[in-house]
């Protein structure tokens, strides 16, 4: 959206194909944003405006189905059978979250109070956190890494904002619930932005959440239907039992499956952690194997809100550049 | 000379120089992924034999690799190879077979680990 926006301001007509219903991607299922806790509407807001362009044309509920490339151009074929002719492609399908059922031993989709920081973001959205029973939770986990750093789920990489995410919703389930106790169960704390290790800072002096380092090795559920969860207290060096009234894991961050499509369809590269591969990683991270072609966003690694966006407009930099030939 | 019953105790500090690390790099050598742990303790927190006695993978892994090796040795016996540290471990380290390859280089060594 961002770059589709940032493109119409330098005067090109751009065609935006979203697969969902609506624009807006994950932002419009979250609530509020870390590391300050904004209205996540307000982010929203901002790129909707920014798309509301004349020269925008917004192609929703739709995706691509057929690629042809041309000498110089692009024809691209959505579900429906519209035709887009492009001279340039930006690709930005963003990530999906980890499928948590995948690691069985959580329980997601087996327990009814384990439940993942997207469920949690839907509860807050409706201004109510519940267990299955529909009563308060007095105790709430947070398992970090899920489906990320995990050989197991084939994931080496780290998403880097989950951490952060978890800190963020551990405050607001204290925020909405003053007398529960909160607990975090993380292998490392990876506070790499602006403002997020004071964050952290801010959770365990002003909330009061505690933090437990130790990979949850595996969870269950106990006769008077509490989670039961086992972890190593590493700093302790002791093996922890806890029963928690619900627990939260934190989905990492995975190439999207219509990224995986376009992938298919046209033969872009990826990379080792399955996300779209750069030309370079350092140099050319919007450019593509392909000419023409650019990355926007997620669909090439874990990013935060910032870096989406300032990746978006330097991919629109790059096609402005291509145009002009002055990036050879 | 009377023995009053006084001795210096031994340093708590690990003596990097001093210390003998010829178990790490056997183990090591014979199962690569030895080197992956980043200590998350997930195989401690599964572990039968660690949540009824005072062994933990994860504090082993440690040890050896600093050449701290009283400790390691005499705790491996307490492992029943079941395996679910493996089926656990998001780093993929083979910690079954590291516990097998580690009693055969305490095996092996004999004193001279030490």
């Amino acid at each position: 959206m961002e770059a589709a926006g940032q493109l119409a301001k330098e005067g090109f007509e751009v065609s935006l194909v979203e697969k969902d219903k609506e624009t807006g991607g994950h932002i419009k299922d979250w609530y509020k944003l870390f590391p300050d806790r904004r209205n996540s509407s307000e982010v929203r807001d901002y790129l909707e405006k920014k798309v509301s362009s004349k020269s925008i044309r917004i192609l929703t509920g739709t995706s691509i189905e057929k690629i042809i490339s041309n000498k110089e151009s692009f024809s691209l074929v959505t579900q429906d059978g519209t035709e887009l002719k492009a001279d340039a492609v930006i690709v930005a399908t963003g990530f999906d979250l980890f499928k948590s059922a995948r690691k069985e031993e959580y329980g997601y989709g087996i327990y009814d109070n384990v439940i993942t920081s997207a469920d949690l973001e839907a509860m807050f959205r409706k201004g109510k956190i519940t267990m299955s029973d529909g009563m308060p939770p007095k105790t709430v986990g947070f398992v970090h890494c899920v489906g990320s750093r995990d050989e197991k789920a084939g994931n080496f990489y780290c998403s880097k904002l989950c951490c952060v995410t978890a800190v963020k919703q551990a405050i607001e389930v204290r925020e909405h619930l003053p007398e529960s106790k909160v607990f975090s169960f993380y292998m490392d704390m990876r506070m790499g932005g602006a403002y997020y290790e004071e964050l952290y800072r801010e959770a365990q002096e002003v909330w009061g959440i505690n933090f437990i380092r130790g990979k949850v090795s595996e969870a269950s559920e106990s006769i008077n239907n509490k989670i039961v969860i086992k972890v190593e207290d590493t700093l302790a060096g002791r093996p922890l039992k806890m029963e928690l009234d619900l627990l939260v894991l934190m989905a990492g961050m995975e190439m999207s499956e219509g990224g995986n499509k376009i992938a298919e369809l046209s033969g872009l590269k990826k990379g080792e952690n399955r996300f779209f591969a750069p030309l370079d990683h350092h140099i050319a991270n919007n450019l593509s194997s392909m000419k023409g072609v650019f990355y926007a966003g997620t669909c090439t690694a874990p990013m935060n809100i910032t870096e989406t966006i300032s990746h978006a407009r330097s991919a629109v930099s790059e096609v402005v550049n291509y145009f002009n030939n002055t990036n050879s | 000379m009377d023995n009053f019953g006084f001795a210096i105790s031994k340093g708590r500090q690990i003596d990097w120089e001093a210390n003998n690390r010829k178990v790490a790099d056997f183990i090591r050598e014979n199962e690569p992924s030895f080197k992956l742990c980043i200590a998350c303790g997930g195989c401690a927190a599964t572990c039968t034999a660690g949540n009824f006695t005072e062994f933990s993978l994860r504090e082993l892994n440690i040890l050896i690799h600093r050449g701290e090796n009283t400790k390691p040795r005499d705790d491996l016996k307490k492992c029943m190879m079941c395996g679910k540290c493996t089926l656990i471990c998001p780093r993929g380290v083979n910690t079954r077979n590291v516990i097998f390859v580690a009693r055969k280089a305490y095996q092996k060594f004999g004193d001279y680990a030490f």
